[in-house]
């Protein structure tokens, strides 16, 4: 077994850091207090070619398997986790449909654009009555001649507002449940398709969620992304497929945090000694440390049973909950090593703290992942 | 046009200096390209975009050095080259400026960039002693370059003044803080830059008599600067204060 990275990878993930370090931390506290990440860091990450991580290289992408993804995310974990999403939703489930089930002339059209963040994509399936459940939809397609006329309304779609490329999932045949769903690409210029009001939220400042509203949206036959009634499994592949992702940015997200608590616990002094002396404290610096190793062996074992082409999607859900689950108990330590000062808006651990939360709930809740666990687990076991 | 780029690997300009055994300890110590290194690779992509041609960067280092022409080729460098000299004992500017001096001997050029000093031994002598060595006129801390044909008009920084001059290429210019906002390497740059050609000679490959460039310097000592002492708050009647820090200026701090 080589646990090493290739070189290549590791030469994008420094540049990662250095652009990270420099750049998007230094507004990291304008970014939550704005509730905008600042035009720069947008053109610069553009520059950079962050937005085409997960696009082939042929299309403008990067063209790297799902382990040199999950090093590249891990690196974009480790900062403000609005700038992240905004990267991580538009690389992973905002691009991943039209990369992996669209035809060749769709990812022509589109993919290029997307690579270099000209154009930004969304994915748009949850509903106000179809969330966990999610193949409840409500929005309708109908077919009237080579058009699909789109009715009805999603919510919470991260990158609503900044996105010029949705993925749509909608009704076409509603006597068939989840096998009438079927996906589409919707352009942002398309008649009938708005945004509507956009979410105040706990956390991920900077990222945007908002409600998409289609009243009789045209969108033409060639934007079924896949084949029709098949928009119900897309839409599972494409979740499935950004979990590895997720986890990688929140084992960032966690490294960062021990990174903040280790330099803390050696200069902050009570009782006369440095914090790290008090055994209280650096049994929860060490509980960290464990939870953090654990993650990422699991993260990129997975990753790397992606790029063998294995199928993942017991472990993928596994490894969604545990990222997420893991994550929230290293923001809660992390606070608590961090005392007062873990509370106070100036300072990043409180912002890790409610960002955190999130992760627990969006692409599929905690206990969603344990449903989808279950069930695989008992295909193996009958 | 044909421009080259001399380029340093340096210490990260966020590392602390360590003193071990009478040397700078590298240990654990993360490289750059010595930033003003990396404004002169900016500049000569710049150029190289506006009039054409190609950038080639040059480094006198190690094997280790590698990673630093790797991130300039990500940057868009065309070509590299590595002079290893990692068996070279005593090494100081004048040795560097000389097995540069043997590298240019062959080669063709308009332009050579290079940093107006190395943010560790901050001598800004290689630039300069490399120009005299190969015959050229050399214009040091440049804050703008604009080339017309034959001609270069610079502006250079004079401790905060500006001087504009002209000069005829081909031209050796070195980098003062100001010349451009250098980029950041693509990701798509970087898987890029592996393809591009790295080449790597050796010192003794190259046309040199090593007495020649045996460094002509030898470090005494090295020693970290003493540690500031607190500073000293004035109180009382204002003419009282002016005349104690008159007075403490004259007798303790010796500066006037």
């Amino acid at each position: 077994m080589d646990f090493r990275l290739d070189e290549e990878i590791e030469f994008l993930k420094t540049n990662i850091r250095n652009f990270v370090n420099n750049e998007v931390e230094k507004v990291a506290m304008q970014i939550e207090k704005e509730d905008k990440i600042p035009e720069r860091i947008i053109e610069l990450s553009k520059e950079m070619g962050l937005f085409g991580l997960s696009i082939p290289e042929e299309y403008g992408g990067l063209g790297i398997g799902m382990v040199g993804k999950c090093a590249l995310y891990e690196e974009l974990g480790k900062t403000h986790n609005g700038y992240t999403t905004l990267i991580g939703a538009h690389t992973g489930i905002g691009t991943v449909g039209i990369v992996e089930l669209g035809n060749e002339e769709q990812k022509q059209k589109y993919l290029p654009d997307m690579a270099s963040g000209n154009k930004i994509g969304a994915f748009a399936l949850t509903e106000p009555e179809a969330g966990s459940n999610a193949s409840n939809l409500k929005t309708t397609a109908v077919k009237r001649g080579d058009t699909y006329i789109l009715n009805g309304t999603k919510h919470y779609i991260t990158n609503a507002i900044e996105a010029d490329v949705f993925t749509v999932m909608a009704v076409t045949d509603p006597s068939k449940g989840a096998k009438g769903i079927t996906s589409f690409i919707v352009e942002k210029s398309f008649p009938g398709f708005q945004v509507g009001a956009v979410e105040e939220k706990m956390g991920l400042k900077g990222s945007h969620s908002a409600e998409l509203i289609f009243e009789d949206c045209e969108v033409p036959e060639e934007n079924v992304l896949g084949e029709v009634g098949k928009g119900y499994m897309n839409a599972l592949k494409i979740l499935a497929n950004g979990r590895a992702g997720l986890a990688a940015r929140n084992l960032g997200s966690c490294q960062k945090l021990l990174d903040m608590c280790m330099e803390y616990v050696q200069e902050r002094v009570q009782f006369g000694v440095p914090i790290i002396e008090h055994q209280a404290v650096a049994h929860m610096v060490a509980e960290i440390g464990v939870e953090i190793e654990a993650l990422r062996s699991f993260t990129y074992r997975i990753a790397w049973k992606v790029d063998q082409g294995e199928k993942v999607i017991k472990e993928a859900a596994m490894l969604k909950l545990y990222g997420s689950e893991v994550y929230n108990r290293v923001a809660d330590k992390a606070l608590q090593v961090h005392g007062g000062v873990g509370y106070i808006s100036d300072y990043p651990i409180e912002r890790y703290y409610r960002d955190a939360r999130i992760t627990r709930i969006y692409e599929g809740t905690s206990e969603i992942q344990k449903n989808i666990i279950a069930s695989q687990l008992r295909k193996e076991y009958s | 046009m044909d421009i080259y780029v001399l380029l340093k690997r340096t210490f990260d300009t966020e590392e602390k200096i360590v003193i071990n055994e009478g040397k700078v300890s590298d240990e654990g110590v993360d490289f750059i390209i010595n930033p003003y290194d990396e404004f002169a690779v900016e500049e000569a992509i710049l150029l190289r975009d506006k009039h054409g041609g190609e950038v080639t960067v040059v480094s006198v280092g190690s094997e280790e050095t590698e990673k630093e022409l790797r991130t300039a080729l990500a940057m868009g460098a065309d070509k590299a080259v590595l002079i290893n000299c990692e068996d070279l004992e005593a090494q100081d500017q004048h040795t560097t400026a000389s097995i540069l001096a043997a590298f240019f001997q062959d080669k063709d050029y308009d332009l050579i960039l290079g940093g107006n000093v190395s943010n560790d031994n901050s001598t800004g002598q290689v630039g300069p002693r490399l120009a005299e060595q190969l015959g050229l006129p050399y214009v040091t801390m440049i804050t703008n370059i604009e080339v017309d044909g034959n001609t270069a008009t610079l502006k250079r920084d004079v401790e905060g003044d500006t001087e504009v001059i002209e000069a005829t290429l081909p031209l050796l210019v070195t980098a003062q803080q100001g010349l451009n906002e250098p980029r950041y390497p693509s990701l798509p740059g970087i898987m890029k830059a592996k393809r591009k050609p790295l080449e790597e000679i050796d010192y003794d490959d190259l046309d040199i008599d090593e007495d020649e460039i045996e460094a002509k310097t030898e470090t005494i000592t090295t020693f970290l600067p003493p540690e500031k002492g607190a500073g000293k708050i004035l109180d009382g009647e204002l003419e009282v204060q002016v005349k104690e820090l008159v007075s403490n200026l004259h007798q303790e701090a010796k500066i006037l």
